[in-house]
């Protein structure tokens, strides 16, 4: 994949770096559910965080935050320095740098594979049709899935739509890109597939976000891996330390039980 | 067990259990049921005409409604109508259908500043949707050109159309809603997050797949209303319906509803297949889908 387009890793004064992303003491209610609870979290360029825990633990909450889908009640996460919420992104200026895949892959069913890509980049963005279509075409290269451009999502396995997905939120060139488990609903043969093009990812050193239940693979591919609980985060470490030896005795009970399961 | 007998007469592909050979038929198995349904239902037929048509009345029955005279007389009067129907039907179908998508996406609309689109749709169609069509008929046909605006056509057949219009736009714009909201909400967090805005949204993810869903319903909608124009009689419109009322009170003969009434035949029962088969197509998708 191209190089992530320019960006500051030294501000302006020389100071340290900015984180690309940082998370500061996020809190967010559903009606008078406590989701996420003042979550505090940096993500550095070029850094691959795994977010792990339990179903209800705040994971796709916190990523749905980062880039916008849900709203959050107090807190700040800023890109580069700069609050999401900040008008200089314009409208769409945040969902150009910020791309997310789904678990559920989300692709548009009535639309052929090179439609789903080029639609944002066309219709948001103001790409003109061929060159849209010349990157999109690049893209599905990288990932082995160009000659099903002109298919359509229903035709295609689960991984190759995921693969899809991924290619679509590639497609406007983001900074980050946030992985809300995409590999959840895939049967497990196609799994490995869709981990190699996210290993790929990384090592072209592109800054990712991933919830996942793959705790081989987070192991594996995080430079950090959080584990939250109740909307905190109450663990963070890097994978060898946090699967060999956690600290938080949540952590221990949540590890031992992905152990039994056999997912480890 | 025979099976596995009769395999082993031909090179084995594979081993286990073959398929099953398919069974030759004998004439007698393959035309007897065949045979059976044709005569029996002739009979039973056959028997109920025997019935009707020896009775009594049935001359007079066959003289006032089956006479071919009459309908041959009244068929170019009628037929001439029906031409107005079908004319009214399709192009009140085109307007329904962009009028009833502009409702519903006005109902769907989310935020502050689209609340008086939402409850123009609202009370639109509760409205609409609760007035008995020959009410709204009436009403327009005969109440808008009894206005005398100038500028405004007071021709009852247009006022009556439009009548038809709205009153379909409301049904119409509900069944589109169904379909808006069948659109799983996944569609929208991929579009938001792509940055399209919601109008982008509802034109390039939303809408396509919402019209796509209900096409059989909108269908079964169309065939209503194939029937549904015969409502302009009442305020004069010089339709299929109200040609063979003029016929029957000059001859005194109701032959020339029956002409009517096969004419109405002929355009709704091949658009109920075609709503059949759509359905059955669509039904066979969503399977596939979930397969």
């Amino acid at each position: 994949m191209s190089e992530v387009e320019g960006s500051s890793e030294v501000t302006a004064s020389g100071g340290p770096a900015t984180p690309r992303i940082a998370i500061d003491d996020l809190t967010k209610y559903y009606g008078q559910t406590l989701v996420l609870d003042e979550v505090f979290l940096d993500v550095a360029e070029h850094e691959v965080v795994c977010l792990i825990g339990a179903s209800g633990s705040g994971k796709s909450t916190l990523l749905r935050c980062i880039n916008q889908l849900v709203p959050f009640d107090h807190g700040e996460i800023r890109l580069d320095g700069v609050a999401i919420d900040d008008p200089s992104f314009g409208r769409t200026g945040l969902r150009k740098r910020i791309g997310i895949v789904f678990q559920a892959y989300n692709l548009f069913p009535h639309m052929h594979v090179l439609d789903n890509v080029t639609l944002a980049p066309r219709k948001v963005h103001g790409v003109d049709k061929r060159e849209a279509e010349a990157r999109a075409y690049e893209l599905l290269g990288l990932l082995d899935m160009d000659g099903f451009a002109l298919q359509y999502p229903e035709q295609l396995s689960g991984g190759q739509q995921q693969r899809v997905a991924i290619v679509r939120a590639l497609a406007t060139n983001p900074d980050v890109l946030l992985l809300d488990e995409v590999t959840a609903a895939l049967d497990p043969e196609l799994i490995g597939g869709v981990l190699e093009v996210i290993r790929d990812l990384k090592s072209q050193g592109m800054t990712m976000i991933i919830v996942t239940h793959e705790m081989g693979f987070a192991r594996d591919v995080a430079d950090r891996v959080c584990f939250l609980e109740d909307g905190r985060i109450l663990e963070e470490s890097p994978p060898d330390q946090l699967f060999s030896d956690p600290q938080h005795p949540s952590t221990r009970r949540f590890l031992q039980r992905i152990i039994e399961a056999g997912r480890l | 067990m025979s099976s596995e007998r009769a395999a082993s007469a031909e090179p084995a592909r594979r081993a286990g259990p073959r398929p099953p050979v398919k069974a030759t038929l004998t004439p007698r198995e393959r035309y007897l049921p065949l045979t059976i349904s044709v005569v029996s239902t002739v009979v039973v037929f056959g028997f109920a005409w025997r019935v009707i048509t020896s009775a009594e009345n049935w001359p007079l029955i066959q003289r006032q409604f089956f006479n071919v005279e009459a309908m041959r007389a009244s068929l170019p009067q009628v037929f001439s109508g029906f031409l107005v129907n079908m004319t009214v039907w399709v192009l009140a179908l085109v307007v329904i259908a962009v009028l009833g998508i502009v409702i519903a996406v006005f109902r769907s609309l989310t935020g502050p500043w689209a609340a008086p689109l939402r409850v123009f749709a609202v009370v639109y169609i509760d409205l609409l949707r609760g007035t008995p069509s020959i009410l709204l008929v009436l009403l327009f046909g005969l109440g808008v050109p009894a206005l005398q605006i100038p500028g405004l056509t007071s021709s009852r057949l247009f006022w009556g159309s439009v009548a038809l219009v709205l009153g379909y736009t409301a049904y119409t714009s509900e069944v589109y809603r169904s379909g808006i909201e069948a659109v799983p909400d996944g569609q929208r967090a991929a579009a938001k997050a792509l940055g399209l805005t919601q109008w982008q949204t509802l034109r390039y993810s939303i809408l396509p797949q919402a019209v796509r869903n209900v096409i059989p319903a909108l269908l079964n909608l169309a065939v209503a209303l194939q029937k549904d124009v015969a409502l302009l009689s009442v305020i004069g419109a010089r339709e299929a319906v109200r040609e063979a009322q003029i016929f029957t009170a000059r001859t005194f003969n109701f032959s020339s509803y029956i002409v009517a009434t096969v004419l109405f035949l002929l355009a709704t029962i091949p658009m109920a297949r075609l709503t059949d088969w759509v359905t059955r197509r669509d039904q066979e998708r969503r399977l596939q889908r979930t397969l």
